[in-house]
């Protein structure tokens, strides 16, 4: 990545997804910027930034286009062109993200889907103006877009919005050489994922039933966003790559794949004898 | 048990670059050691870990002083 600039959306702290993404790449010497969003972030991601040599630490909101604009304006100064974006910025009001979809209001549906989904066709909007040589987007998106998870709601609603742009964007930008793809990611215990309610049994669900029989990392996340903004991937695009040990192709694990379920559901007949 | 409340005590310490003399059993995390929500959030994900036990939201949200999370580490792990 040595001579690869890109600049990283998302970042809330050294759990953060994005940090295991920028991990990676600075490791390969890429050259990084960071954006961050209020104060008690940038109070977070600046000793990040400034631990990977990263000078480029920009607020941006993603809920206006003016700071959009500022963001890429600032990055424009200091650097000709962009290698790649990550984008990892999602929001919903918490009190939706426990109990059912089906109370979703108006409002934070609204807001959800601007900041978790649009925001990522704003900043490729930007974005692709940067990127004279081609270049690589990509976004964080979970299986609770493809399918019902608890507690996910509103947000699987955006994430398969986010999922399908991602498409369309591969599509619109395939010609100017820019790649639009999307990191599914197991569950991590970030920041962010601090909001969804009864995530351990999440956590511990995903880590019994997938074929890998444990959960990712964002190490494990970082290895395929290296991937994904390095030219090892440039005849892919449009495409949803999972990262959740394998979680998302299991319709049922063979008993002796998965012995403490094994061992639970033993337990459970036990029961009910 | 007082191997907890030092423990309890060097997370937020190091957490919220904080002077050692303020981290009494009494200091509120927000009020007396100017910690964010952020940071009363990502205080319990470092106990979780330091501790290797589960801090449920609803126990979490009363965890407001260091006495508070000393004891609530203290009645799961006695």
């Amino acid at each position: 990545m040595a001579g690869k600039r890109g600049l990283i959306m998302g970042v809330a702290n050294d759990r953060s997804i994005a940090w295991g993404i920028a991990k990676a790449i600075h490791a390969q010497g890429g050259q990084l910027a960071f954006t961050y969003q209020g104060e008690a972030l940038e109070r977070r991601v600046r000793p990040l930034a400034d631990s990977v040599g990263a000078d480029l630490v920009l607020p941006c909101d993603v809920t206006t286009d003016e700071s959009i604009d500022a963001t890429f304006a600032a990055i424009g100064k200091k650097w000709d062109s962009l290698d790649f974006v990550v984008h990892a910025i999602a929001f919903s009001d918490k009190e939706e993200l426990k109990g059912q979809y089906v109370d979703t209001s108006r409002a934070n549906f609204a807001r959800t889907m601007d900041i978790s989904c649009f925001s990522f066709t704003a900043v490729a909007q930007r974005a692709k103006a940067m990127m004279p040589h081609g270049g690589s987007l990509m976004t964080l998106t979970y299986l609770g877009a493809e399918r019902v998870m608890p507690h996910y709601n509103v947000m699987g609603v955006a994430k398969a919005a986010l999922e399908c742009s991602v498409r369309y964007l591969a599509a619109d930008l395939g010609h100017q050489g820019i790649r639009v793809n999307a990191i599914s990611a197991g569950p991590i215990k970030t920041l962010a994922a601090s909001g969804i309610g009864d995530f351990r049994q999440i956590l511990r669900w995903n880590e019994l039933n997938a074929p890998l029989t444990r959960n990712v990392t964002i190490e494990d996340v970082g290895g395929a966003g290296l991937y994904l903004a390095s030219e090892l991937s440039r005849g892919v695009t449009g495409e949803l790559h999972h990262v959740d040990s394998g979680y998302n192709i299991v319709g049922m694990l063979r008993p002796e794949s998965a012995p403490e379920l094994t061992e639970m559901l033993k337990n459970f007949s036990k029961s009910e004898s | 048990m007082s191997d907890v409340a030092e423990r309890v005590k060097k997370i937020v310490i190091e957490h919220l670059g904080v002077e050692e003399a303020k981290v009494t059993e009494g200091a509120n995390f927000i009020d007396d050691l100017g910690a964010d929500s952020l940071d009363t959030v990502e205080l319990v994900m470092a106990f979780e870990e330091e501790f290797g036990c589960e801090i449920p939201d609803d126990a979490a949200e009363k965890i407001l002083t260091v006495k508070d999370a000393i004891d609530y580490i203290k009645s799961k792990s006695a």
